[in-house]
């Protein structure tokens, strides 16, 4: 979920900034000119997928694949999510200018963070079990721990936000379940189809 | 959902991009961070200036202001209830406190303000502009290159998208909440992603082959007229307002 403009304090949004630009320029140094198609590929596929919807019970929520990115991408997933999310408050209005920083921070260091401690698990030789299973708590972990920034954004922007910021996190809950589910799903199938698309995390 | 966006001829259109996107960010950067009424008060004055300057119909920047406005909603449910502070009335056995009440209003004029400078800046320059004003700009080269792959293959991923969930739905694939719905979902999110990096890598190779080493050339050149001089000068001075009301205790109002 993306925090608009005029919300947050000036202490968070500096904060985010910070760590963002920080986590950039580390993406920013792992990536080769060469590699920019296909990382433009998969931020583009990012702000494609938020339009799709997928249906739960009555209602339905939008795809986030933050955990797919950073399973792919690693460190690489910072501007690849940066440049999405820029696109989509150009085209759209969602988020804004002064929140880029803290939004970006919130999709893409738990990506980064979930790509780090499943890397084992989704080596070339794990077994399909394992690396389903790992596949499946980097896309729950990463909605996760993303639903638990946006919370803490809010809550450390001021205490009356808590109630707020825990309807928030709660929200977060059924898309983690369908992230994880179809992260899992769709490494699989990108491993049986296309391997060397995930082999930033075979090095 | 993914249509190009409608430029609108106007005076805010024929301005140098550079000098949209520096002011807007200045402007967005200090309404963002301010605490004050009189300063919102004036920020909001400027947005107004701004947007009409812009030729942009209400109705399309109304439009384009409800996904800021859904959040700010949102927070109306709980802000007034939440924040401590002098209650003003009870609603429901609720105490709402009159603090509460100027938080919400706050982020409300704020959100609605900024987002009406940056309509006014998406709706009066073309997205590419952008990209080569952020180029000139000195915005690291493989972030511009990043957001121009970027911006080309959300629309031919859209494109594939639709093409694929058409033939899902011609096979009758009726979404509904169980695992081979979302199984389904998956393997087309992975189709997609294989489908566009195939047309990525030949799209890349037939650059390459004409000779494509990194750099970018824009056809439309960037030149400061004396309109953008006076312009960014009036912006200045409006932006140093706004400064000296928030932090200092200097009675301009």
């Amino acid at each position: 979920m993306h925090i608009s403009e005029g919300v947050l304090s000036p202490a968070i949004l500096i904060g985010g900034t910070v760590l963002t630009t920080a986590g950039v320029a580390i993406g920013l140094k792992k990536l080769d000119q060469d590699e920019i198609p296909l990382i433009g590929i998969l931020s583009a596929a990012f702000f494609v997928a938020s339009l799709i919807h997928v249906p739960v019970g009555p209602a339905s929520v939008h795809l986030v694949l933050n955990g797919l990115l950073g399973l792919i991408l690693g460190w690489k997933a910072f501007p690849a999510i940066l440049v999405g999310l820029a696109l989509q408050a150009l085209l759209f209005q969602y988020g804004g200018i002064t929140t880029l920083g803290v939004n970006t921070l919130n999709m893409a260091l738990p990506a980064v963070i979930c790509y780090y401690i499943f890397r084992q698990g989704l080596g070339k030789n794990a077994k399909r079990s394992v690396f389903a299973l790992s596949a499946f708590f980097v896309g729950f972990l990463a909605v996760f721990f993303s639903g638990i920034l946006v919370g803490f954004s809010l809550y450390f922007t001021g205490e009356a936000f808590l109630p707020a910021a825990k309807i928030v996190v709660l929200a977060h809950v059924p898309v983690m379940l369908i992230e994880g589910i179809l992260t899992s799903a769709c490494a699989l199938f990108l491993r049986k189809v296309r391997p060397e698309l995930l082999e930033g995390i075979y090095v | 959902m993914l249509e190009t966006l409608p430029i609108y001829d106007s005076f805010l259109q024929r301005l140098d991009p550079r000098i949209k996107i520096i002011s807007i960010f200045i402007f967005s950067i200090l309404t963002a961070v301010s605490q004050k009424f009189n300063v919102l008060l004036l920020a909001f004055s400027i947005s107004l200036a701004v947007f009409f300057t812009a030729n942009i119909p209400i109705k399309e920047a109304i439009k384009r202001l409800i996904p800021v406005n859904t959040l700010v909603i949102f927070l109306w449910f709980f802000l007034p209830f939440t924040f401590k502070g002098n209650t003003v009335f009870t609603l429901f056995d609720l105490p709402v406190t009159l603090e509460g009440i100027l938080l919400a209003t706050m982020i409300t004029v704020k959100s609605n303000v900024i987002m009406l400078m940056l309509i006014a800046l998406t709706l009066s320059t073309p997205i590419v502009t952008i990209a080569h004003a952020m180029h000139e700009m000195k915005v690291p080269k493989k972030i511009v290159h990043l957001f121009f792959f970027t911006l080309r293959y959300i629309h031919v991923i859209h494109n594939e998208y639709i093409r694929l969930s058409n033939s899902m739905k011609i096979r009758s694939f009726k979404p509904k909440t169980n695992f081979h719905t979302y199984r389904t979902y998956a393997y087309m999110v992975g189709m997609l992603l294989i489908k566009s990096l195939e047309r990525a890598q030949r799209v890349h190779n037939a650059m390459r082959c004409r000779g494509f080493n990194g750099n970018l050339y824009s056809l439309s050149n960037f030149s400061i007229q004396k309109t953008d001089k006076i312009v960014m000068a009036i912006m200045m001075i409006l932006f140093l307002l706004l400064g000296i009301i928030e932090w200092t205790t200097i009675p301009l109002f």
